[in-house]
């Protein structure tokens, strides 16, 4: 159980039953007058919005979810299939859930799973992940025009900025937070 | 400077107090049996009970669990009082200090402009309902959503193109003000605001040890109801209180005034730490 004095951003509480977690938190307190939480809040399975002001005294059930260490296995028509690494259970997630991070499963990539009464709502995956470029143009030489970076298609069919200097066969190294290029793996 | 050239004497109080004044809504940090000040309020009106007429205070005040984009729990007030003078004497000094303060006459403030020069805008809390909401203040305090209302409807409309004094609060709002003569449904306190933002809050002070000490019971009594911890009554204080002038008495938040000052939309940009940060 939460009181109003618990809520920050990033808490995930309970609201009609489904789990919700806040994007935006402030408090306000007019003069002498008694404190509000005003909350911005995120419904974590189909994304919808709130805006909900709270008072002091007043409490939240915590959202009941469960994190689970799993690895990626495959893809089977609009679903992805993952393995719990201590159980060797299998869960299949749709593609709405899995969010961005379709963008860099890779086979046995570590991920965890969030779960909502049994039910996978959310995939996190690693904050660095390696992927191979199969396709980009090749830099030319003496190229004046300015540009610092070119697009790249990975193996995942994932497509992003790299810098010139990358080549087709290349392994790089994505931040899955933004989706952006870190650097090259050597070798 | 400013207070200087107008007789105030600067005062120091202890940060450390027995028994904060004990109102429903501010909450003190315990510290070692006693508590830190949430305001310097009871120390310094006891110094003006003690004979100094005007005195002036910047220190630090912790107020338990108020922290976002506008609160930090330990901040920086100012304060000062000033014998045989009230709430409008306060309002005028008030926009002399702080044109001072800005050296301007206009300040960019959020996207807004905002005029500095006199006079400045001024609003009953009954007209800023009649106003902002389709209630009254009567109503709204009646069914528990002044606070509220405040906040989501008036205070954000408050001080836009010149600052705003919203004065005249209803009198449960108002534990250490004196009613209105005219009007004892409302205390003579106001608040004054800038670009949305509270910048000071200030009134003619109540002197009567009788009537102070009952709406003090009757804030501990709310707070008791509210399942908070009850102060100690301020004795000291209360007794001084006798022996007080007529006085009128304002607090300001410094971090709020710069914020205003240098266009900073959060109270962490005008500090050098905040609690996160220790």
């Amino acid at each position: 159980m939460y009181t109003a004095a618990d809520l920050r951003k990033g808490l995930k509480i309970a609201i009609d039953n489904e789990p919700y977690i806040i994007t935006h938190f402030d408090f306000a307190k007019p003069g002498k007058g008694q404190a509000l939480y005003r909350t911005k809040l995120k419904n974590m399975i189909t994304g919808s919005t709130l805006d909900r002001t709270y008072r002091s005294g007043e409490t939240f059930e915590p959202a009941q979810l469960e994190d689970r260490k799993m690895q990626y296995l495959y893809k089977e028509d609009d679903h992805y299939c993952f393995m719990d690494n201590t159980t060797y259970e299998q869960i299949h997630i749709s593609e709405d859930a899995m969010g961005d991070a379709k963008n860099y499963l890779i086979d046995n990539l570590p991920v965890d799973v969030l779960l909502f009464r049994e039910k996978a709502i959310g995939v996190e995956v690693p904050n660095f992940v390696n992927l191979r470029v199969v396709q980009t143009d090749p830099w030319v030489k003496g190229d004046t025009s300015g540009s610092d970076s070119k697009p790249a298609t990975v193996e995942t069919g994932y497509v992003l900025r790299v810098p010139p200097f990358i080549e087709e066969g290349e392994l790089i190294t994505i931040d899955t937070r933004t989706g952006e290029y870190s650097t090259r793996v050597k070798g | 400077m400013f207070f200087h050239e107008k007789g105030y004497l600067e005062v120091e109080t202890p940060f450390r107090i027995p028994a904060p004044a004990p109102e429903a809504q501010i909450d003190a940090i315990p510290s070692d049996g006693w508590f830190l000040q949430t305001s310097p309020e009871l120390c310094m009106k006891r110094l003006l009970a003690a004979g100094y007429p005007r005195i002036f205070q910047i220190c630090r005040c912790w107020r338990a669990g108020e922290r976002g984009s506008r609160h930090l729990s330990e901040f920086t007030m100012l304060e000062w009082y000033r014998a045989q003078a009230d709430y409008l004497f306060l309002m005028a000094e008030t926009e002399e200090l702080v044109r001072a303060a800005a050296g301007k006459e206009s300040i960019d403030y959020r996207g807004h402009k905002i005029d500095l020069s006199l006079p400045w805008e001024r609003i009953t809390v009954r007209d800023a309902f009649l106003r902002h909401t389709d209630t009254t203040a009567e109503a709204a305090l009646a069914d528990g959503s002044f606070d509220e209302l405040m906040v989501e409807r008036i205070e954000p409309q408050l001080g836009l193109t010149r600052p705003t004094f919203i004065y005249d609060y209803p009198a449960s709002c108002s534990a250490l003000a004196r009613l209105k003569a005219s009007d004892p449904t409302v205390a003579e306190r106001f608040e004054l605001y800038i670009g949305g933002l509270e910048i000071a809050n200030a009134f003619s002070e109540l002197i009567d040890p009788v009537e102070q000490r009952a709406r003090f019971e009757a804030e501990t009594a709310e707070r008791a109801t509210q399942g908070k911890r009850t102060y100690p009554m301020p004795e000291k204080f209360l007794a001084a209180l006798s022996g007080m002038p007529e006085a009128a008495g304002i607090a300001l938040g410094l971090d709020r005034l710069v914020m205003v000052l240098l266009d900073a939309d959060c109270i962490d940009d005008v500090v050098a730490f905040t609690t996160e940060e220790l």
